[in-house]
């Protein structure tokens, strides 16, 4: 005889026993929230992040308001205070630096991420194309990345932003140009392993067009190793432009960048206003930072094989 | 091996040309020529003047002149903004100096870096593996412009030990600060992948057998270890020596050397697209020559390589 109470035993215990699958997703989870200073990173990023989009509603002054009274004369009255609202001090214009570094952290991050987003859209169609296709056509392909990627970029970028005029979008267009060429290749790369897999061949067998097996079946596959790489962009990204606008060719007045923060800070250096050069110098390289170890942690829970 | 050279020539070459072609392009596709300022000369003047400079010549006769003297006799053609001087004099001044302290910064990257790297492989998890480690992950993250103020700031302002710009015939205290600047994160990356391919190599079967039949550490080190060692280093030189030529226009900008990055960025704010185009081209036909050096080099060493 079987009794009720039994059954429901047995169920409860079949109900402990069970084990919860985890997909590659939870368990990468699992590992990145294990390594402390990728964590520390993304906190610190979240921080920045706030810093770049809230900071503006902390400043007492605008980031283009030039105080006459304070114009040359920053190194003795444009120290940094709580008291006067200029919480970094003041630039050698009289400008508030707080606000023109928020507005330089914003600059620099946006121009990471549009970078980094181009590089995953251009950069992981062109590859998985390339690989997928194969043959011919990935030769043809891939020896225009080679091509490109032994073209001195920044020369040329200059040379456009001279021709066609210093503005934001030039640098964007500047930075879309460049940043897929190295993630064509790493999707490349994995697009050629997952290929013969058997679930693009049966993809292939009940005739689903090349183009939307590459959409649906290789580019979702390439996910992990596509974030972990373009983690590690953000940063290059940010120190391209930075070099760009640490020339002067780059953002232009009103607008800045960490890049331009750190020129006009290095170039009064002599002037005693070193505030000038050290916070944004500080924003710049704690961003940096904290999307490295983001990006590694990203890598160790995304990619263990690449360790 | 021969035919390996032939073959990389034949990739290199159009390389070079689809360059220089692109530069040329978007030349004409600036809005305005290089004499239409702020207060653009008489028609009759402005016709005498692009006559001298051929640009009264149809794109394509244009091009191929400058292609043609570019090739054949090395000629850049005048400057647009020095009126009595020529590209090849601004190079030809500025180039001795950008090469003078490049070639000491790639050296002390590649001498630093791979003592460093191999000191620490062999003696790793001891305190000077972590210092190593330690440092090299800091200094990688540095790029140049940041290197550069935070130099002076401590070597002359601070401490006034070392000039903090010019270039003094290249004097020795005049090139120290320079060459750290440039090549502090190169011999960081160079120290990493050193150790790592140096543990590497120390745990594989044929150092064992060395070490077995008796053979002196040393011995091993020199002869057996340190070939295979450098075949990631030596991959690596590709790109850094394009990160350290795009890395001395900041060198030259904040130091003040007189090298061709002054010169470029100096052209870049004049709108003097011969000069620019002619560094382009320069820094171009340089970064593939070593590229194309550093494959041969690879194939040589690694036998493996088929060719």
């Amino acid at each position: 005889m079987i009794n009720n109470e039994d059954v429901t035993r047995l169920q409860d215990a079949v109900q402990l026993s069970e084990v919860r699958g985890r997909s590659l997703w939870q368990d990468a989870r699992v590992r990145f929230f294990r390594n402390k200073a990728a964590v520390a990173g993304l906190v610190v990023l979240i921080l920045i992040t706030c810093f770049a989009l809230f900071g503006g509603f902390i400043a007492q002054y605008e980031p283009d308001f030039v105080d006459f009274t304070l114009m040359g004369a920053n190194a003795y009255q444009g120290v940094p205070s709580v008291e006067t609202g200029h919480y970094f001090g003041t630039d050698i214009d009289g400008r508030d630096l707080f606000a023109r570094t928020v507005q330089g952290t914003k600059i620099s991050l946006l121009v990471g991420i549009v970078g980094s987003l181009v590089a995953v859209i251009v950069g992981t169609l062109y590859g998985a194309t390339a690989g997928y296709i194969g043959g011919r056509t990935d030769g043809i392909m891939m020896r225009t990345v080679d091509i490109l990627m032994s073209i001195p970029f920044m020369f040329v970028l200059i040379l456009m932003l001279v021709i066609f005029g210093r503005s934001i979008l030039m640098l964007f267009i500047g930075i879309g140009l460049i940043s897929w060429l190295n993630m064509a290749r790493i999707a490349r790369g994995q697009t050629l392993t997952i290929k013969n897999k058997e679930f693009v061949e049966a993809a292939i067998a009940t005739g689903v067009s090349p183009f939307v097996i590459i959409l649906r079946h290789i580019v979702p596959n390439l996910l992990g190793i596509v974030i972990v790489y373009a983690t590690l962009l953000v940063p290059e990204m940010i120190i391209f432009e930075s070099f760009i606008s640490y020339l002067g060719l780059g953002v232009q007045e009103p607008n800045t960048s960490l890049g331009a923060l750190i020129n006009a800070g290095a170039s009064q250096m002599t002037n005693g206003t070193l505030w000038m050069l050290f916070f944004p110098l500080t924003f710049f390289l704690i961003t940096l930072f904290a999307f490295f170890f983001v990006g590694d942690g990203l890598r160790d829970a995304l990619d263990p094989k690449d360790r | 091996m021969y035919s390996f050279v032939a073959k990389r020539l034949a990739v290199a070459i159009p390389t070079l040309l689809i360059l220089i072609v692109f530069s040329f392009i978007l030349m004409f596709a600036a809005p305005g020529g290089p004499f239409t300022g702020e207060r653009p000369p008489p028609a009759a003047v402005l016709a005498n003047i692009e006559a001298r400079y051929g640009l009264d010549q149809p794109y394509w006769k244009q091009m191929w002149d400058y292609v043609f003297n570019v090739v054949v006799h090395f000629d850049f053609g005048p400057s647009f903004q020095y009126r009595d001087r020529t590209v090849n004099d601004v190079i030809s001044q500025g180039f001795p100096v950008t090469l003078t302290y490049g070639a000491w910064s790639a050296l002390v990257a590649v001498v630093v870096g791979v003592s460093l790297g191999i000191a620490a492989a062999l003696k790793q998890n001891s305190w000077l593996d972590y210092l190593a480690v330690g440092v090299t992950i800091g200094a990688q993250a540095l790029p140049n412009f940041v290197m550069a103020p935070v130099l002076v700031l401590v070597f002359t302002l601070w401490l006034g030990w070392l000039p903090g710009g010019g270039w003094n015939g290249g004097q020795w205290d005049h090139v120290i600060l320079p060459v750290i600047a440039l090549s502090t994160s190169y011999m960081a990356s160079i120290a990493r992948i050193t150790r790592s391919s140096m543990l590497e190599t120390m745990n594989s079967n044929f150092i064992r057998t060395a070490l077995a039949k008796g053979l002196p550490m040393r011995r091993v080190i020199w002869k057996h270890a340190l070939k295979p060692t450098l075949l990631p280093v030596i991959s690596y030189l590709g790109p850094a020596v394009v990160g350290m030529i795009t890395g001395s226009v900041v060198v030259d900008v904040f130091f003040s050397t007189g090298g061709i990055g002054q010169f470029f960025v100096n052209s870049a704010f004049n709108r003097d697209y011969a000069v620019i185009m002619g560094i382009t081209i320069l820094v171009g036909a340089l970064t593939i020559l070593f590229n194309l050096l550093v494959d041969v080099l690879y194939a040589w060493i690694d036998p493996k390589i088929r060719y």
